[in-house]
């Protein structure tokens, strides 16, 4: 009975997901004898998760890399077939190519990152080498969420914030799965539930968080916006938004220029005020002033602007920001929006009242003293405490930014931002609307054997912060911060293949990959996509030269590897969560933590993050190499240690334990010992804010300047909450050709004078544009399975087990109406490809909606699964029916873009449209009870595990 | 349930065995009353020893049901609480008595013990016998019963179980006598075929009852007990697994319908129709060869009602596992 | 006498999983493993498992309720599994009513599974032994663990609480008030088998707004839609009547 006697318990921080939960890792003879939740991690106090659950089995994989491998001279790229060889000759090779590509032009190499949390090192790496062509998934992932509510409320979802579920009485999710913050949002919505909360989802289907809403309000995808939509408009329409929050706190009383002749057209009205230091928008806005009756500087002491109404300022027709969005959601009614959305118009207006009186009625007064960045003092934090969470349901869309506009707008006239109960911001967010890092916007800050002048993704904030040529072409591979996609603020990671297959904007050399399955999960297309990773030109050269995949298992994408990195498992490395990334922050204040590895690497692997520190190192980029040019960092451990953003600056990638002795905080000297402390004090660091600077930070002084002074921004002016976006309004302006800034290339300018209204406004989604949606009917989305990784966890004995392979969920009433019995083979067709699968009937699915687990479905043979397993033959993969690319609406062009929100690059996988039809009545004879399509099966490679047929695993018994 | 072979051919070759044993012993009891030619004591060494190979084939079969047989006799301590336990004792006691009988026969060594009021001689023979009979009881009461026990298997718990086993076993245990009462003693296969007749009668009418107060029965556990929700509409979507486990290959058949029912007409034909006549026909010509063909054809037909037996049965866990997804 | 169980709480179970793979995990290197999986990276894996989540969809849309079910070994207080076992290798633990398989008595004849409504044995084809839910006696009882710790590896892993773990026959425990007070529930009452692990149903919670509500004197409308003014010159009754 004493287990634990004969053990040695280690901690680290979890990476079966992004969630980067704390954990102890139990080892019995050198083997994982057990992991649990470590019940002193402030984000997952001690639960763990199925995935987190089955580290053991991703840690002993057959599915993993263990020697870094060439592609065989004599074969294919795509078949597989490779040959071992030393990690020394991996990186001369990787030398010799990087260094003539950076000393002829740097953009010829690109680097692309996947479903990595390491990109502030990526992300440096790329700079340093000089190269803009460098993104992480943000792009195919959600930055519709990220964008759509930072240029509106300064923070959003996702790594930045959530909803305060400890103190809300309402909460509206929308769209969300499962999401990041798994484990903390599940311990949160548990008790939320048990202190009587109300809890309403919207979503199409009903799974997962969705089983245990107190009312599910199913939705047809890619309309959420209308829904919003309306709900703002009841809101207002019956007066249950919180004005005074309004007032101060959001552009919702300053004047917009409304006169159409103006050049100043929908642009805020702004004075003369006294130039302050450092100032990033100042203001200097005008609000009509309710009691003398004419316009004043915003936040004029003792002025209460009007909200509505129209004024005139020197013969100049003005109205408040707030006027412009009534009159916006004035045809937005709950009846139009039930025939858009299929959610019956009483209910649009019952959720509507719900929040709103909620909102009002059971406001939350915490007796905690603040400031205000006016200077006003406030003895109370008040809360309305209704909140939202919401993910790639919204995000996934081309119409995602806009309908997240729209959430934002109504989590603010909800009055809930940075409030108890309502949205909560983490550090480093909230920050200036947009935040002020920016893209260089000209092609020349791309030259030979010099760093990026400037960072490889940025925050446009007008049309001069473009990265674009003289002509207005993208200077990037996956024309990011272009016309085509102005705020694409996380790159267009899944149309890098496609661009650079075709020399679209231009050819590349090298191709880097890291933890990206861009040959399958990550990839939309993914059968032609396939086939432009191994096509030739006409001298029978590669299209895409060379291609070097850092993967810890053999994925689909390795097969199209001419070099395979293998990576380390998440419990042999080290690595950071740190605050210049994506930390793990809490409402409360900064977290960041840290991995240390409690087992050596398998075989031959290599921590990406050494392979990089390496390469860096051999390459002479100026970060990584001293004035002499010798190498600066002996390892990756060295590097996080010393490393600081500038030379003295005292900020690293760690915030815990700086200082000679570990005695600071934040900001301070390297600390040789670093890594130690923050392996006895759980592998992280929590550092609580005082209680007064724990809310309404966007105007919080104390909050602003005490971020400032550590450097977190580099202003300290209140973030008001964007109601109307001037920022888009500049880009509009600039397509109708007004102002001094730049102008989109003609076939471009309507698109963004269409997209880019400065109030949120319902489309549809760009695919059903140019949709026959009766050959279509049908929406096809996916879901995040709670207990699998992407294509991660296939590999992995148990959770496979849970998930095998995917059907396709159909409701059955759709599913009988098209002849379609449960369990019965069909095929599901989009306008740009058709699989075949299984559909099984659903009462808990809209209508009008199909949808499967995501990424289950895998190419026969990769991940060392058997070629005759669940995966490939009975599971399938919905990508092969996502378009990456949609014909442009321009009448007579044969231009194309990208299937993405047209305002941020945001891939649309739930756009697609489907139809579907019972496979043996089209097919005929011959039909095998296989999934379609299907590939030449992978052989394992070199160096991997053998595949047991029984695994009887008991840690320590198993050499 | 999932048919196990072992189980099948343990159930069916041990009533056979007990079966032909209790026709043994009816003869030797009839002829001790005087109401039958007394036989050499060769044909009830021979006929035990037959008697005897079937129910080490039956145990021998069992083994293969166990994950562990090398601690098979672990199985005897429960007999308090476990049918499972008592059949385990009363297999080898049963076993004994059979050995016993057959040598006290095949050594001629059965001195009279006793004597009845009526002055009848008791042989040793005769108290082997009896005892025999009575652990022949007890295994087909022990057999049954480990099925007829298990409440919530309700296609197996009646009395029509344990009666059932009785007579099928009994039946295809006369019948195979009757056969080989036509080579050794052609005298009292007359008596061992009608016998045979009666019991493949009984067991026709029996099995019928329990088939027909099958097919009626409403289960008692339903989605809604299984789960506790009460709501007409329930269906599983998931069972929490894909790849099949021990709930999905235990305890469901996995076989259509339509091969249950013609099952179900093949061993209702072969156990008792074509037996019937059969031994209608060996019994008027007198002939050996039909009354084995009869045991044959009869045996076929009782393996073919014991998979049907098993794979009717509905288990209440069957609920919890009915979707892959 | 004491009698531990789990109660589990439909109302907050999300079907994550947890405490499935968490029980694998912590069992398959215990006493009560290694927990074998067959055709781990083949066709149709699977494995021994104490313990699996369902889905079940209750009603029809769109008024359908998606309910994730937990299963485990329900250590019933009339056990029909234990009397049945030959061996004496499955017994129920008078001190705290654990039911348990004795793996070095079983012979493997799976008549106890046969003997369990609830599917909650699994027959380990590997060690070819009949396996179940433990209730984790190898950590409940182990002192060198901190209380925290003392639970069954499922309860602790379970993200949202759902899974609670103690005496159900101590009415002031933590299981017995949330049984007595949201209305939990046994599995097959039919049965008499009086299963301990109890199931809590799910509850729903409602706003109820009154038309009042939104019609109030701080309504913000009242500050920003002026009511329209009509002009001096407009006509009005003074001008037609003088009463
Ligand atoms: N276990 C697990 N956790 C994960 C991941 C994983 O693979 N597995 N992936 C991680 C990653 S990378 C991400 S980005 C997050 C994503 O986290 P989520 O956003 O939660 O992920 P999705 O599964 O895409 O969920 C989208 C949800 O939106 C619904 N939906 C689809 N279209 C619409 C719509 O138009 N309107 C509405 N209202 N709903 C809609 C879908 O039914 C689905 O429930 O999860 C992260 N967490
Ligand atoms: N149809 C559809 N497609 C989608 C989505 C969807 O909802 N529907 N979701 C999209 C979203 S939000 C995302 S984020 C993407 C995710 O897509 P990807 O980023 O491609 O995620 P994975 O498929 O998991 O691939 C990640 C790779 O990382 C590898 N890996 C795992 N651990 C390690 C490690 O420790 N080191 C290294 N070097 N490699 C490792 C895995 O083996 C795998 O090859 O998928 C997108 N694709
Ligand atoms: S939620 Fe993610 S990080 Fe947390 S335990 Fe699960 S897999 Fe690990
Ligand atoms: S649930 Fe089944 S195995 Fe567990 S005690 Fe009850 S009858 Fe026995
Ligand atoms: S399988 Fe093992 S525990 Fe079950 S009844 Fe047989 S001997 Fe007992
Ligand atoms: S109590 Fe222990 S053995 Fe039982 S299901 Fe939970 S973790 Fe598994
Ligand atoms: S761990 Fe908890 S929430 Fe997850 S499936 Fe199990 S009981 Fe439900
Ligand atoms: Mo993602």
């Amino acid at each position: 009975m004493t287990q634990h006697s004969v053990q040695e318990v280690k901690k680290t921080t979890c990476y079966m997901c992004a969630c980067r939960c704390g954990i102890r890792v139990h080892l019995k003879d050198g083997e994982v004898r057990y992991i649990d939740g470590n019940p002193n991690h402030p984000l997952n106090k001690g639960v763990i998760c199925a995935k987190g659950s089955s580290g053991i089995m991703k840690q002993y994989s057959p599915a993993r890399l263990t020697r870094p491998l060439r592609r065989k001279s004599t074969a294919e790229r795509g078949a597989g077939e490779f040959e071992p060889i030393s990690w020394d000759e991996a990186f001369a090779i990787l030398e010799e190519r990087l260094g003539k590509i950076r000393a002829t032009d740097p953009k010829k190499f690109a680097l692309f990152t996947g479903r990595d949390q390491m990109q502030a090192l990526t992300g440096l790496f790329a700079r340093q080498f000089g190269t803009p062509n460098y993104a992480a998934h943000g792009g195919f992932c959600s930055v519709n969420m990220a964008a759509g509510l930072i240029y509106t409320i300064g923070g959003s979802f996702w790594e930045f914030g959530g909803p305060d579920l400890d103190r809300a009485k309402l909460f509206v999710m929308i769209g969300t799965a499962e999401d990041h913050h798994s484990n903390p949002l599940k311990i949160a919505i548990s008790q939320f539930k048990r202190n009587g909360g109300r809890f309403v989802s919207i979503n199409p289907v009903r799974t997962g968080y969705s089983a245990i809403a107190d009312e599910w309000v199913p939705i047809r995808p890619g309309t959420d916006g209308a829904f919003l939509l309306a709900v703002i408009h009841e809101i207002i329409e019956k007066g249950l938004y919180d004005r005074d929050f309004l007032v101060r706190y959001t552009n919702a009383g300053q004047l917009v220029n409304c006169d159409e002749e103006d050049d100043e057209f929908g642009m805020f009205l702004r004075t003369e005020v006294p130039e302050e230091e450092a100032c990033y928008d100042p203001q200097d806005k005008l609000w009509w002033d309710r009691k003398t009756n004419r316009p004043v500087v915003t936040h004029s002491e003792g002025a209460d602007p009007c909200l509505l109404g129209e004024f005139e300022i020197n013969g100049t027709k003005v109205k408040p920001a707030f006027q412009l969005l009534v009159e916006r959601v004035k045809d937005y009614t709950p009846e139009w929006a039930e025939g858009v959305t299929g959610i019956p118009a009483a209910t649009i207006r019952r959720l509507a009242y719900e929040m709103g009186v909620t909102a009002r009625d059971q406001k939350i007064e915490l007796p905690i003293a603040w400031t205000d960045a006016w200077g006003k003092e406030h003895e109370t934090v008040t809360g309305n405490p209704v909140a939202f969470h919401a993910m790639r349901g919204l995000a996934a869309h081309s119409n995602g930014f806009q309908t997240i506009r729209a959430l934002g707008i109504l989590m603010s006239i909800l009055g809930t931002i940075d409030r108890p109960g309502g949205f909560r911001h983490k550090v480093p967010f909230p920050r200036p609307i947009p935040p002020c890092a920016r893209t260089p916007n000209h092609p020349n800050a791309v030259q030979p054997n010099k760093p990026l002048d400037g960072m490889a993704l940025g925050w446009p904030a007008d049309p001069d912060d473009l990265f674009v040529d003289e002509a207005g072409n993208p200077v990037r591979i996956d024309k990011g911060f272009s016309w085509e996609y102005p705020l694409s603020v996380h790159g267009l990671m899944h149309n890098v293949i496609t661009n650079a297959w075709r020399g679209d904007p231009y050819r590349i050399d090298t191709l880097m990959i890291f933890m990206a399955n861009m040959a399958w999960n990550s990839t939309m297309n993914a059968v032609e996509v396939r086939k432009m990773l191994n096509d030739k030109d006409e001298n029978g050269e590669y299209k895409i030269p060379f291609i070097v995949v850092a993967d810890a298992f053999q994925s689909e994408m390795t097969a199209f590897a001419d070099l395979i990195l293998p990576d380390t498992t998440y419990l042999e490395r080290h690595d950071v969560m740190s605050l210049l990334d994506r930390p793990i922050s809490e409402f409360d204040g900064p977290v960041d933590a840290v991995r240390i590895p409690v087992l050596p690497p398998l075989g031959e692997c290599k921590p990406f993050q050494e392979v990089l520190i390496e390469l860096a190192s051999r390459l002479k980029l100026p970060a990584f190499v001293t004035k002499e040019g010798k190498r600066k960092y002996r390892d990756y451990p060295d590097f996080i240690v010393n490393y600081e953003t500038e030379p003295g600056s005292g900020i690293g990638f760690l915030a815990g334990w700086r200082g000679k002795g570990g005695e600071k905080h934040l900001r301070g000297e390297p600390n040789p010992n670093q890594w130690e402390m923050y392996a006895k004090n759980d592998c992280v660091f929590h550092y609580e804010l005082p209680k007064s600077y724990q809310y309404m930070r966007n105007w919080n002084q104390g909050y602003l300047e005490w971020s400032q002074r550590n450097r977190i921004t580099r202003y300290a002016e209140p973030i008001l909450i964007h109601i109307y976006s001037e920022v888009l309004m500049r880009f509009r302006q600039a397509a109708r050709g007004k102002g001094f800034s730049r102008k989109p290339p003609a076939h471009l300018a309507k698109r963004v004078e269409t997209f880019f209204d400065p109030l949120p406004f319902y489309y549809d989604p760009l695919e059903a544009q140019v949709t026959d949606r009766h050959k279509y009917p049908l929406a096809a989305v996916t879901q995040r399975p709670m207990a699998m990784y992407h294509s991660w966890d296939s590999q992995n004995a148990w959770l496979r087990q849970i998930h095998a392979h995917n059907v396709l969920y159909v409701n059955t009433h759709t599913a009988r109406i098209n002849g379609i019995e449960d369990g019965d083979w069909i095929w599901v067709e989009s306008q740009w490809g058709k699989v075949k699968c299984i559909a099984k009937h659903s009462e808990a699915v809209e209508p009008g909606t199909v949808w499967t687990w995501n990424a289950i479905g895998k190419a026969a043979g990769a991940w060392n699964l058997a070629p005759d397993a669940n995966e490939s033959q009975l599971g399938f993969l919905l990508n092969h029916l996502i378009s990456e690319e949609l014909p442009s609406c321009e009448r007579g062009s044969d231009r194309r873009v990208s299937n993405s929100d047209p305002i941020t690059g945001q891939a649309a996988w739930y756009d697609v449209r489907v139809r579907i039809y019972k496979a043996d009545e089209k097919v005929g004879a011959g039909e095998t009870a296989r999934t379609e399509p299907q590939f030449a099966p992978l052989k394992p490679y070199p160096g991997q595990p053998e595949r047991k047929s029984i695994w009887n695993y008991f840690a320590g018994k198993n050499q | 349930m999932h048919p196990a072979f072992s189980v099948i051919f343990l159930t069916t070759l041990i009533g056979a065995g007990q079966g032909l044993f209790l026709a043994l012993f009816t003869v030797e009891s009839y002829a001790a009353f005087g109401l039958l030619p007394a036989q050499a004591s060769g044909f009830y060494a021979f006929g035990s020893l037959v008697a005897l190979i079937l129910l080490a084939l039956g145990l021998f079969a069992s083994f293969f049901h166990l994950g562990h047989p090398e601690r098979a006799w672990r199985a005897a301590t429960q007999w308090r609480t476990s049918w499972l336990s008592r059949e385990v004792i009363a297999l080898p006691a049963f076993m004994g008595a059979v050995s016993l009988y057959g040598l006290a026969h095949g050594f001629e060594l059965n001195p009279v013990l006793a004597s009845l009021p009526s002055g009848a001689p008791v042989h040793l023979t005769a108290v082997l016998g009896s005892l025999g009979t009575v652990l022949a009881f007890a295994l087909f009461i022990c057999t049954g019963m480990i099925y007829a026990c298990l409440k919530f298997l309700r296609e197996w718990h009646t009395p029509l179980t344990v009666i059932n086993y009785i007579l099928l076993g009994g039946a295809s245990g006369f019948t195979l006598a009757a056969a080989f009462a036509a080579q050794q003693a052609p005298e009292v296969m007359p008596l061992l075929a009608g016998w045979a007749l009666i019991l493949t009668v009984l067991g026709f009418f029996s099995r019928s009852a329990s088939l027909v107060r099958n097919a009626r029965l409403k289960p008692k556990s339903t989605l809604q007990t299984a789960i506790g929700i009460k709501h007409p509409k329930i269906v599983q979507k998931s069972m929490g697994f894909m790849g099949g486990s021990f709930n999905t290959r235990e305890f469901f058949h996995g076989k259509p319908r339509a091969l249950l029912r013609m099952v179900k007409w093949f061993f209702l034909a072969a156990a008792f129709v074509l037996p019937l006549i059969l031994l209608a026909a060996g019994l008027v010509q007198a002939a050996g060869g039909w009354l084995m063909l009869a045991f044959v054809v009869q045996y076929l037909g009782l393996l073919a009602e014991r998979w049907f037996f098993f794979a009717q049965a509905n288990h209440p866990q069957n609920l919890y596992y009915q979707s892959v997804a | 006498m004491t009698q531990l169980a789990l109660v589990i709480d439909l109302n907050v179970c999300v079907g994550c999983h947890a405490c499935v793979t968490n029980c694998k995990e912590w069992n398959t290197s215990g006493p009560a493993g290694p927990l074998v999986d067959l055709n781990p990276y083949g066709k149709n894996p699977t494995g021994t498992f104490f313990n699996r989540v369902q889905t079940y969809e209750v009603g029809e849309f769109p008024n359908t309720e998606t309910v994730h079910f937990p299963k485990s070994c329900l250590h019933c207080e009339e056990p029909p599994c234990v009397p049945v076992c030959p061996t004496g290798a499955s017994y129920k633990r008078k001190e705290d009513g654990i039911v348990l398989v004795d793996y070095d008595k079983c012979i493997g004849c799976k008549y106890c599974s046969w003997a369990c409504p609830y599917g909650a044995r699994e027959f380990d084809e590997h060690q070819r032994v009949m396996k179940k839910c433990t209730l984790c006696v190898d950590r409940i009882y182990d002192t060198t663990l901190t209380d925290e710790e003392r639970r069954p590896a499922c309860v602790r892993a379970c993200p949202t609480s759902a899974r609670l773990f103690g005496d159900i026959h101590d009415p002031e425990s933590e299981v017995s008030r949330a049984i007595r007070e949201n209305g939990g529930y046994q599995l097959m009452p039919e049965w008499g088998t009086q299963p301990a692990n109890h199931y809590l149903p799910r509850r729903k919670t409602q706003i109820r707004l009154r038309e009042d509500e939104l019609e109030r004197a701080d309504n913000p409308l009242k500050i920003d839609r002026q009511l329209p003014k009509p002009a001096q010159a407009e006509p009005a009754l003074d001008d037609v009547t003088s009463w």
